[in-house]
């Protein structure tokens, strides 16, 4: 079975705009949770969000281009587009034939559908821009990116809510294991800060008018994030051919359907995705030292996932340990797989283990270790990212740290 | 118990169960109407715009019957700075 590993990193996110801007905030411990500057949000509920900041769309893409790009599919082609350029990867006219691009995308274009409709609705507008349907396409990012590189192999789009983009890596990784594609650029983006969106999670009530405090006691709710993440992954015999940089190998994914309800997860189906993804990495639970937790900081999740952690890791619990990226980050929807893939590949790279920012308090609920605060310095063998949706449907991917 | 806004109460839960009003009472409660968190968090809302005022969460998880409903919307009506969108956040 061929072997598949990670050569590019690409992200744009609230706590840097590139990947090695995102791994120094990381390793800080530092959180891109600040007052949303974007919507005029004074008379909700909650006033918080880890918003992308400095972010030029305009000096990244020509004029004509921009035209068809909503925030979510900017943030998306510039993480590519760096992936690629990070991995040194040159696309000859055969590796085109053979290469993809895999997105994930809980909402695709909302801000344009947003302003749109308000158009529509509030300005009493009676039409609609013809740029509006490719723009607001969740599989835009896909799309752009197989045009921008000329990539012709199976190019498409997952929409799992929240485990959106966990889904397209793992067809990534199992497309290229099974020998359909040699290379893809997978990841996903989202852009969830737009009027209609925020007032909608509003009366869902999950997100903390505080901030996101993933596994402590005192936690109130999740903090909605922006940005996306994408990945160069090859071959091993391609990357070692080429001798690219190796950041990681991807080893394993697994997916489950609680099959329960709509909004409250279910721990043995989380569980069932994390075996799957040890099963498909071959991987004993003993050889993982990290996970990267779904950890959104609501009640329900967090006491469910450290429940489904201990399902999975049994007695090996003591030894393993736990973060929330999504403390720095924030939750970032259909895009949270791909930055927590980042951030899981880069903790493996550099040997360090980014922390769960924001944690105050025990909670019994929640008692395993989630690396409270400050980044450790530790090598471990193997890691696991956790992305659960809305929806019961949970991915999960394992990735092995690369001996080079 | 305000009258008046208990009749708007009763009138909300029988629209979102499409029950006939008379089948709801003071004393039914979200459990005999078989609604689960999801549910009560959509009827919460239907409540929420027929009164115009935002309930806070903690306040939410206190109604559990069209009794404690009532009572608590008469409440928040008498004392607007304790609904949630008047009552500024933590700073943090």
């Amino acid at each position: 079975m061929r072997r598949v590993v990670i050569t590019g990193v690409g992200v744009v996110s609230a706590i840097g705009l590139n990947a090695a801007e995102f791994w120094s905030a990381l390793s800080a411990g530092r959180s891109g949770i600040a007052p949303i500057t974007r919507v005029d949000v004074s008379n909700m509920r909650f006033q918080k969000a880890a918003e992308v900041k400095g972010f030029k769309p305009e000096e990244i893409f020509d004029e004509k281009f921009l035209f068809w790009l909503d925030p979510f599919a900017q943030y998306g082609i510039a993480a590519a587009r760096e992936a690629v350029a990070d991995s040194g990867i040159e696309f000859t006219a055969e590796l085109k034939d053979n290469s993809g691009v895999i997105t994930g995308s809980c909402l695709g274009g909302k801000p344009t559908e947003d302003e749109q409709y308000r158009k529509l609705y509030a300005e009493g507008k009676e039409r609609q821009p013809p740029g509006a349907i490719p723009k607001v396409m969740a599989n835009a990012v896909a799309s752009h990116v197989s045009m921008e590189f000329g990539l012709t192999g199976a190019t498409f789009t997952t929409s799992t809510a929240c485990s959106s983009a966990n889904h397209a890596l793992g067809q990534a990784f199992w497309l290229i294991r099974q020998g359909t594609l040699d290379v893809a650029i997978a990841g996903g983006s989202e852009a969830p800060i737009c009027n209609g969106h925020l007032r909608a999670w509003e009366t869902m009530r999950v997100v903390s008018p505080d901030t996101c405090r993933p596994f402590s006691k005192d936690r109130s709710g999740m903090i909605l994030g922006e940005g996306g993440a994408m990945f160069v992954m090859e071959t091993l015999e391609s990357a070692q051919a080429r001798g690219a940089k190796i950041y990681a190998e991807i080893a394993g994914f697994g997916m489950s359907a609680d099959a329960h309800h709509l909004t409250m997860p279910l721990a043995e189906g989380a569980a069932k995705a994390m075996r799957g993804a040890l099963k498909d990495a071959g991987l004993a639970p003993e050889q993982v030292g990290y996970v990267n937790a779904h950890g959104t900081a609501t009640q329900a999740n967090d006491s469910m996932e450290t429940a489904a952690i201990k399902l999975t890791f049994g007695e090996h619990v003591k030894d393993l340990a736990v973060s929330s990226t999504k403390s720095m980050h924030g939750h970032t929807l259909g895009a949270a797989g791909a930055i927590e893939s980042a951030a899981t590949v880069l903790a493996l790279h550099n040997s360090l283990l980014p922390p769960t920012a924001n944690f105050n308090e025990v909670d019994p609920e929640c008692d395993i270790d989630v690396i409270p605060n400050k980044a450790r310095p530790v090598e471990v063998e193997a890691a696991i990212s956790n992305s659960f949706a809305f929806g019961g449907l949970n991915a999960v991917l394992a990735f092995k740290r690369w001996r080079g | 118990m305000d009258e008046a806004i208990l009749q708007r109460v009763v009138k909300v839960f029988a629209e979102f169960k499409k029950v006939p009003a008379e089948n709801i009472t003071v004393d039914t409660t979200f459990e005999e109407l078989g609604l689960d968190s999801l549910d009560g968090l959509n009827l919460v809302f239907e409540l929420e715009e027929e009164f115009g005022l935002m309930i806070p969460d903690d306040k939410v998880k206190e109604m559990k019957s069209v009794r404690e409903v009532t009572e608590g919307i008469e409440y928040l009506l008498a004392h607007p700075e304790e609904q949630a969108n008047n009552v500024k956040p933590p700073a943090a």
